[in-house]
Order: C-alpha cells, then sequence, then structure tokens
C-alpha cells in the first residue's frame, strides 16, 4: 500500500477576492443605507431652499422704497407698506437690547468670575430651561403683570422680548467669559488690578466680539418673535412713536394679521414682510457666524 | 501714601490694602453681579407666580381635573364672574398630537442627516451642510406659518394627505387616524411644519453627540470587518443614544410651546378629533388665536391654559436638560 502524501481530491480554497453569499448582503445593505441617507440629507436642504424661494419670488413685488416708507394700508388696497411695523421692531428690539444684553452680561460675568457651588449652578440650570419657556407663556406673564395695570404698548412690548433674549444673552455670553485664558486674569492681577478692574478692563474686552455675536443672535431671535408681541404689544395700524399707552405694532404681526386675511394685497405685503425680516435675522445670524469663524480660526 | 507705606512693615498685609472708598468697589460689584445672576431666577419665579395666581381661580371655578380632561371649551364673556366652560381638553390633545407628529418625522431625518454629515459627507461639504441645516432654526416662526399657509399646505402637505386618506382610511384600526374629511389646516399640517422647525434643533445636537464617539470604536468595529451601515447603527447610534434622546426631548419642548405657526396652521376650531386630518388646535395655538378678542374671564382661562402648557414643557425641557447636561454643554444650542 502506497500511501500518496497529495490528498486525491485537493481541499477547495475559495480564490482571494470572491465574497460569500452573507457578506455581499451585508455589504449591499449597508450601499442601501448609504443610499437612504443621501437621501435624507437632500430632503432636509430641500425645505430651506422651497422656503426662500417662495418668500423671495411671492414677496419681491410688493417689496421697494415705498414698502419701506409707507404705513400699512387696509388689506384691500394695493400699495403702501410695513412702516409701521419696522418702526414697531426697531424700537421694541432696541428696548429689549438695552434691557436684556447688560443685565445677561452681567449674570454671566457673575457665573464665570463668582458663582461656584450650587446657586450658581441653579441658575446656570434654570437659564437653561428659560430658554425653552414658551414665547406665548412669556407674553401671558407680561400681560398679567404689567399690561393689565397699564396698557399695551412699546414698553410693555420690549420687557417680553428682553425675557425671550436674557437666556441666550447669558448662556452665550458665559461661554465667551470662559474662553478667556486664565492667564490674563492672573497678570492683570499682578500688575495691582482689583478683580472688578480685571473684569471690566481685561476680561469683558477680550470677550467682547464673543458676547457681541451671541448678543446679535439673541435680537435676530427677537426681531422675529411674535407670540410675546400679540399679547403685549398688540398691534397697530398707525406709526407710533409713543414709548407707553400706545398699542404698538411690528412686522412680525403685520405678517401674521396679513397672512389670516383675506384680500390678495395684504397678502402680497404679508410676503414681503417676510422676505424683509428674513432677510434682518439672516444678516445678523450670518454677520455673528462670520466673527466666530474668524475669531476660533 | 506711597512714602507711608515704605515706613511699614511689609508683612503687615494691611498696607498693601486701600483705606479709602475704593475698597468698597469689589463686593460692590460683586454684589451687581450676584443680583443679575439671581434675576434670572428672580423673573422665572414671577412667571411662575404671577401666571398662576390667576390661573387658581379658573382651576377652582372648573376644578383641575375638569380642566384637563373635559373638552368643553365655551367662553364666558363677563368681567367680573365665570360664566363659561372651561375644559381644555382639546388643546392639550392637539398640543401633544402635532409634536408627536413633528418629532416622529423629525428625528429619523436628524439622526440620517447627523450620521450622512459625520460620516459620508466629503470634508469639506460637512461645515457647509451642518450650516445650511442649522439655519432653519434662524427663520421666524411667523414665517414659517406664512410659508405653511399660503404655500406649503395647499401645494404639498394637502395632496399627502388626500393620498393618506384614501390609501390607509380602510385599514381596521389605524384607520381612525386617517379617516375624512381633510382640512387644508390640520393637525398633521401643523406637525409637518413642526418637524421643519424642529429638524434643526435636533440635528445640531445629535450632530454633535454623533462626534464625540470615540474614534477608537469606530476604527475597532471595521477593523473587525463591520460595514459602513454595521458601523452606524452598532456602534454610533448605540454610543449616542441618551443624547439622541436628550435632543428629541429639546425638540419635542419646542414643539409643545411653538405658538404662531400652530395657531396658523393647526385648524383653529374649539373641537378635538381623532384623525390627524382633523382641524384642531393647540394649547399654544388657542391663546394666540383667541387672546385678542378674549373677555376678562376668558383671558384667565387661556392664563390657565398657558400654565398648563408651562407645566408640560418644563417638565420635558428639564429632562432634557439633565440628559444633555451629562455629556457635556452642546455648543450653539443657545441660538437655537
Amino acid at each position: 500500500m502506497t500511501t500518496t502524501l497529495t490528498p486525491e481530491t485537493p481541499p477547495t480554497f475559495r480564490p482571494l477576492g470572491e465574497i460569500d453569499a452573507h457578506t455581499r448582503r451585508r455589504k449591499r445593505r449597508s450601499q442601501l443605507f448609504r443610499y437612504v441617507l443621501l437621501v435624507a440629507m437632500g430632503l432636509s436642504l430641500f425645505p430651506l431652499v422651497l422656503i426662500l424661494w417662495t418668500v423671495v419670488s411671492n414677496g419681491i413685488g410688493a417689496f421697494g422704497w415705498e414698502f419701506l416708507t409707507q404705513p400699512e394700508p387696509p388689506a384691500r388696497r394695493e400699495g403702501g407698506g410695513y412702516l409701521n411695523g419696522i418702526v414697531g421692531t426697531l424700537y421694541m428690539v432696541g428696548i429689549a437690547t438695552v434691557l436684556a444684553v447688560p443685565l445677561g452680561v452681567l449674570a454671566a460675568v457673575y457665573l464665570v468670575e463668582y458663582g461656584r457651588g450650587w446657586f450658581a449652578g441653579t441658575v446656570r440650570f434654570f437659564t437653561d430651561v428659560m430658554t425653552g419657556v414658551p414665547s406665548v407663556f412669556v407674553g401671558l406673564f407680561v400681560y398679567a403683570a404689567l399690561v393689565r395695570q397699564f396698557s399695551f404698548g412699546t414698553i410693555m412690548g420690549a420687557v417680553g422680548l428682553a425675557i425671550m433674549m436674557l437666556p441666550i444673552v447669558v448662556r452665550s455670553s458665559e461661554e465667551m467669559l470662559k474662553l478667556v485664558p486664565e492667564d490674563q486674569r492672573a497678570a492683570s492681577a499682578g500688575l495691582g488690578a482689583r478683580k472688578w478692574q480685571t473684569i471690566t478692563k481685561v476680561v469683558l474686552p477680550t470677550a467682547g466680539p464673543g458676547i457681541v455675536t451671541g448678543s446679535m443672535l439673541a435680537v435676530a431671535r427677537a426681531a422675529g418673535e411674535t407670540a410675546v408681541l400679540l399679547l403685549t404689544a398688540l398691534g397697530s395700524l398707525q406709526v407710533v412713536t409713543a414709548f407707553s399707552g400706545v398699542a404698538q405694532s411690528s412686522i412680525t404681526l403685520l405678517i401674521y394679521q396679513g397672512a389670516k386675511q383675506p384680500f390678495d394685497p395684504g397678502k402680497e405685503r404679508a410676503w414681503a414682510g417676510a422676505m424683509l425680516l428674513m432677510g434682518i435675522v439672516f444678516l445678523l445670524t450670518f454677520t455673528a457666524r462670520w466673527i466666530t469663524a474668524r475669531r476660533t480660526r | 501714601m506711597a512714602t507711608d507705606t515704605g515706613q511699614r512693615p511689609a508683612s503687615a498685609p494691611s498696607s498693601l490694602r486701600s483705606s479709602g472708598p475704593s475698597r468698597y468697589a469689589d463686593p460692590l460689584f460683586r454684589a451687581i453681579a450676584f443680583t443679575a445672576g439671581a434675576s434670572v431666577l428672580v423673573i422665572l419665579g414671577l412667571m411662575i407666580g404671577t401666571t398662576t395666581r390667576d390661573a387658581l381661580p379658573v382651576f377652582e371655578y372648573q376644578g383641575l381635573v375638569s380642566f384637563f380632561t373635559s373638552d368643553e371649551w365655551r367662553a364666558g364673556f363677563s368681567r367680573t364672574e365665570f360664566t363659561g366652560e372651561y375644559g381644555a381638553f382639546s388643546f392639550i390633545y392637539g398640543t401633544v398630537v402635532t409634536s408627536l407628529l413633528a418629532v416622529a418625522v423629525a428625528l429619523p431625518l436628524a439622526i440620517a442627516v447627523s450620521l450622512y454629515i459625520n460620516r459620508l459627507a466629503p470634508k469639506r461639504l460637512k461645515r457647509p451642510l451642518a450650516y445650511t441645516v442649522e439655519l432653519l432654526a434662524a427663520i421666524p416662526s411667523v414665517v414659517y406659518g406664512l410659508w405653511g399657509l399660503l404655500f406649503f399646505a395647499p401645494t404639498f402637505i394637502r395632496p399627502v394627505m388626500e393620498l393618506l386618506n384614501r390609501t390607509l382610511e380602510p385599514v381596521p384600526i389605524l384607520g381612525r387616524l386617517f379617516a375624512g374629511p381633510v382640512f387644508t389646516t390640520s393637525y398633521f399640517t401643523a406637525g409637518m411644519v413642526l418637524a421643519v422647525m424642529i429638524l434643526p434643533i435636533i440635528t445640531a445636537i445629535t450632530r454633535e453627540v454623533m462626534a464625540q464617539v470615540p474614534r477608537d470604536q469606530v476604527d475597532a468595529a471595521y477593523g473587525m470587518g463591520a460595514t459602513d451601515f454595521e458601523v452606524m447603527t452598532k456602534v454610533i447610534i448605540r454610543t449616542s443614544f441618551p443624547g439622541i434622546v436628550g435632543a428629541t426631548m429639546l425638540g419635542l419642548g419646542r414643539a409643545l410651546g411653538e405658538t404662531i405657526a400652530v395657531a396658523m396652521l393647526v385648524g383653529g376650531s374649539q373641537r378635538w378629533g381623532l384623525s390627524l386630518f382633523f382641524g384642531g388646535d393647540s394649547m399654544a395655538g388657542h391663546i394666540a388665536n383667541t387672546f385678542q378678542d378674549a373677555a376678562p374671564e376668558t383671558v384667565l382661562a387661556l392664563i390657565a391654559v398657558g400654565v398648563g402648557l408651562f407645566v408640560i414643557t418644563v417638565i420635558v425641557n428639564v429632562l432634557a436638560r439633565l440628559l444633555v447636561w451629562r455629556i457635556g454643554r452642546v455648543a450653539g444650542d443657545a441660538a437655537l
């Protein structure tokens, strides 16, 4: 009996590069999943493009010099513009900024420079909670606390907007203050500066651009706010310059009313108002992002 | 002063301290900063206190249980007493249904977009894509309302609703959710636009959480021969799961409290219906829709609805924050 070292039938090896059915199925599923993700990505970009396109194409017709310089006529009539809303928005957002930004920055200074322990943690936590408070609830609060005693008006709307802005200013300023290097504070103290001098002359100027960025985002949020103003400023057909006592209008309130009424000229103005509002908000957002991008590079 | 300090022994700490009124500057500044910090809590406290004070008589008049479970809402017209019927269930139902619809649509999209941006997008496109999606958060809600009401609902959502109505109504139990008649402004319409509005919020946080998944884990999975699909579902999504839940809760909180867009799109009736195509109203929407015509007693009832809404959103938000908190602060969500 002779034994052969090589078996009669050599074992079969799968050639390199050939894949079994199971692996092929896994790969195919993975490829399919990649396509699904690509479709989802495209689908998510679609609304933004659609909104920009519809707002601009519908709004461009009624937009123009007259739109910016004339108050809103009755909805049935052509022409006219949103001057009453533009004045109201600038007026109220301006006051709200004056109220919210200093308070918010100081609160952030407290959190970063002084805040230790549970109290600072509580403030931080509830500031975050406050960013999630529904705007209509803020409106109800200002109505219940102030409007009922006094009257609808510019300052009431501004207070409501300021409350909406406050948590955004606090949290964004806090992040910016944290970025100021500890060495700078130590150097300032080493030169003999008191803590308040260090904060006002070293820390705040260093964090300045970042704080401006955060505040701009808060301003953008306030400019686009409607629900708060519905309950505090109420709306007006005339240009209102009174600080208080007279109901005030805003771009957002005019858009809201223009969208709900049945006449075409009013709707066209609402689209133009939306275009203007998005222009303002995007300008603020882009500028803020541009500043941040330049600083973090 | 200068000559004076030279004569004292340097070891005495008092020699470096000013004795003038400027020594009060630091404590004063600290007190101002503390007041500003505390003012956030004071404002929040005032908000809760004032509105609850106004809402209590309504809860007493209507009964707390009946306020939340009765669907009978008849606005009264009295200045001095309660005459109406204030059961807010219809609005609570509308709020919950529209928000859940929004999350159901936005969450899968947000996860898919985050995965795409993190794992598949070319490096140069990552930031632009993320920015573009997050830009949706910058659009004011009244613009969403206008766009939804005059363009998106009649041209896009209505055909979808009619299709769903035709195909799904015959299905035994599920069909009741898709029963006709189809209204252009309905729970479904509001839910879809809300989905667009909360998509950037959920995406922003999910994307950052996914970016924090340790590279080693991902590489290890690939090294063992896992496909892209397996890495994404079994490593990335699983590791970032708590963050995704937190992001979803934040999105849900935003959807629950969203006012103007929902007020314009949800239908504005005082009834509720099981069908998603029914035109109802949400809590926030009903406040915005009827506030301007409300008599004093109804205003109090609306404030009570606001308090209910506040409680719901705060619970959701606190849970969300606690979940996201552990992962660390996610940059940029204050701006959203």
